[in-house]
């Protein structure tokens, strides 16, 4: 038994990456960034809105929250659609009692189903990212590339159309990629991207169409992998934030501004027994004078002036 | 039956915990505590090996990619300070590749005094299905690529992605490594039977190693930072009886979270106080269960 002798070659082996996207560079070798209002560490919330339609499909992939069971699958088209209804607008009540301006990732079906909901979104003066089209909507490796343009047009030009504002900001379903989303995203004019989860602050990520931002939204620290995933109470859920909030605070004071992605999911975090709990996190956030909430593209804006 | 299908591997002959020669430790410290960052690299588009997938999705896994990458431009720094801080040095456990990809990783361990072990030359390549002449070049290209990057000599092993193939114990006795981080039966170090040579076994961890922790026991970053403890305590009560080994087997894209780090450090602050720990190396345990056992049994 043997391998094929390419197995022991490694032609990208040499300095840097094994790709053309970005260079190393190391977070504490970076200059320090300052944002606005004395502020050290930047929350950066982002609410999915996800439409599950009735009949999933798996093709690239079944996207993670899709029906399950034999069709009608009502309990969690059901569940899911409890998110959009109720648990949105229990994170939508939490963060304007703090006063806080939110990222929210949008199917762009969701704005077509529910325009009293988008507008109740975007007259707050939040922020929608597109999130694909619908959650049957997933990219990988494998779809025909005209197939992820349209896909990625479609989302952009339907939200445009529903809120009356280009998104400036992409998420794919599941952080998933092929390897012609990038270049898609930045040929659009999509200005960031957040799937890659490598970095704590922004960085500039090259493509054959260009440069586009990716702002890392911290998978490990959504509520879909605390709470669903791995099983943790909101209270654990809770302490785990404000763990992350105080070690990068800490490192703020040396290294200049920081930021924490708070990935959120109605359906999830939007239950009775849960929002407690969020609230009283968000509140401990928000009576920090060196703590802040901000949209991505906030974010977004800050670190580019600052390049 | 094959060699390679044998019922028992022929490892080591059975050793009951009880009554076991004494192992001793210098200073009179019970437990022998060691660290294992795995400071790896993952390839986005890796060849693929027959016998294993590198990836879980189509690639580009950008999730499983870049989680990995956040140890090389984030989290390393913050788990290598906060080691040195606490006066822990490291045994790295090193994909080799990343002698050539970033070498700034690898120059900081070496600078902090830390030991490279090889695991293998990237976490996406795998020793399965590879014959003896394929897996003599990564031993000597791991041998090579170490010793021109950092000086050292490597002394020991972790398989890449812990992929083996019947024969690669014996190898590592033949290039004259000291041990292998590949055997899970004991929290004693143990030489096992290769067929020249001597090589020790020396406890490493799946069980408290981070990635089981938080993705197998689905761990709270408390709940594992008081796993390391309660580990540790037990340890060095009974390295009264016999000296024992506890390692802590670390990633720095999982440990060196900004959620993750802050309680960790509760784990390095009670076993540097607890006085009973001997906060070394590998290759410094092995050597003084050398010196003690003598030759391979």
């Amino acid at each position: 038994m043997s391998l094929d002798p390419a197995y022991l070659e490694y032609p990208k082996r040499d300095r840097g990456m094994d790709h053309e996207h970005y260079p190393y560079s190391s977070l504490f070798d970076r200059k320090p960034l300052e944002w606005s209002d004395g502020k050290k560490l930047l929350i950066w919330p982002v609410i999915s809105l996800e439409y599950f339609p009735m009949v999933p499909n798996d093709d690239p992939f079944r996207a993670p929250g899709h029906m399950q069971t034999a069709y009608p699958d009502y309990r969690h088209y059901t569940a899911r659609e409890y998110g959009t209804r109720i648990g949105v607008y229990r994170l939508l009540g939490a963060f304007e009692k703090v006063g806080a301006k939110v990222s929210v990732a949008t199917n762009s079906v969701i704005a077509e189903r529910y325009p009293q909901l988008v507008e109740d979104i975007v007259s707050a003066g939040h922020e929608i990212i597109a999130h694909s089209t619908d959650m049957n909507g997933t990219i990988a490796s494998g779809m025909a590339e005209s197939d992820e343009k349209a896909l990625i047009e479609g989302s952009l030009t339907s939200l445009q159309k529903t809120t009356g504002i280009r998104p400036r900001g992409w998420l794919s379903i599941a952080r998933s990629q092929s390897f012609n989303t990038a270049k898609l995203l930045a040929d659009a004019g999509v200005d960031y991207m957040c799937d890659w989860v490598n970095d704590e602050l922004p960085y500039t990520f090259q493509t054959d169409a260009g440069a586009i931002i990716n702002i890392p939204l911290n998978h490990e620290l959504s509520d879909r992998q605390i709470i669903n995933v791995q099983q943790q109470s909101v209270d654990s859920y809770a302490q785990q934030m404000t763990d992350a909030a105080d070690w990068l605070l800490a490192e703020a004071g040396q290294h200049g501004g920081r930021m924490l992605p708070m990935h959120l999911t109605p359906y999830i975090m939007g239950l009775p027994y849960r929002i407690s709990g969020f609230e009283k996190l968000i509140a401990g956030f928000a009576e920090r004078d060196d703590v802040g909430f901000a949209r991505g593209e906030t974010i977004l804006d800050s670190w580019k002036a600052q390049q | 039956m094959s060699e390679a299908q044998k019922t028992d591997p022929g490892l080591y002959d059975y050793l009951p915990y009880r009554s076991r020669p004494k192992i001793e430790w210098p200073e009179g410290k019970t437990c022998a505590v060691w660290i294992a960052p795995n400071l790896e690299f993952y390839e986005l588009d890796p060849a693929v090996n027959p016998h294993r997938k590198s990836w879980p999705k189509p690639h580009p896994d950008v999730v499983g990619y870049s989680h990995r990458d956040h140890a090389n431009r984030v989290s390393h720094w913050r788990m290598a300070e906060m080691m040195t801080k606490h006066g822990f040095p490291g045994s790295v456990s090193l994909s080799v590749a990343l002698c050539d990809h970033i070498p700034e990783v690898v120059e900081d361990a070496n600078q902090r005094g830390w030991e490279f072990f090889s695991h293998g030359i990237y976490n996406t390549r795998y020793s399965y299905g590879m014959d003896e002449a394929q897996e003599r070049a990564i031993i000597e290209d791991s041998i090579a690529t170490v010793e021109r990057a950092t000086g050292q000599r490597i002394k020991g092993w972790l398989a890449p992605a812990l992929t083996h193939t019947p024969r690669t114990l014996d190898l590592l006795a033949e290039y004259g490594m000291d041990y292998t981080c590949d055997l899970y039966h004991d929290d004693q170090p143990t030489d096992v039977k290769v067929k020249s040579g001597q090589l020790t076994a020396i406890p490493y961890s799946l069980e408290v190693n981070d990635h089981y922790g938080f993705f197998i026991y689905n761990m709270s970053p408390r709940e594992y930072a008081d796993t390391l403890i309660r580990q540790y305590d037990r340890l060095a009560e009974e390295g009264g009886q016999s000296g024992t080994v506890m390692c802590i087997p670390l990633h720095s894209y999982l440990i060196g979270q900004p959620h993750r780090i802050g309680p960790f450090e509760a784990v390095l602050e009670h076993i540097a106080a607890d006085g009973r720990a001997w906060i070394t190396k590998a290759g410094d345990i092995v050597d003084a269960f050398r010196k003690q056992t003598g030759g391979a049994s």
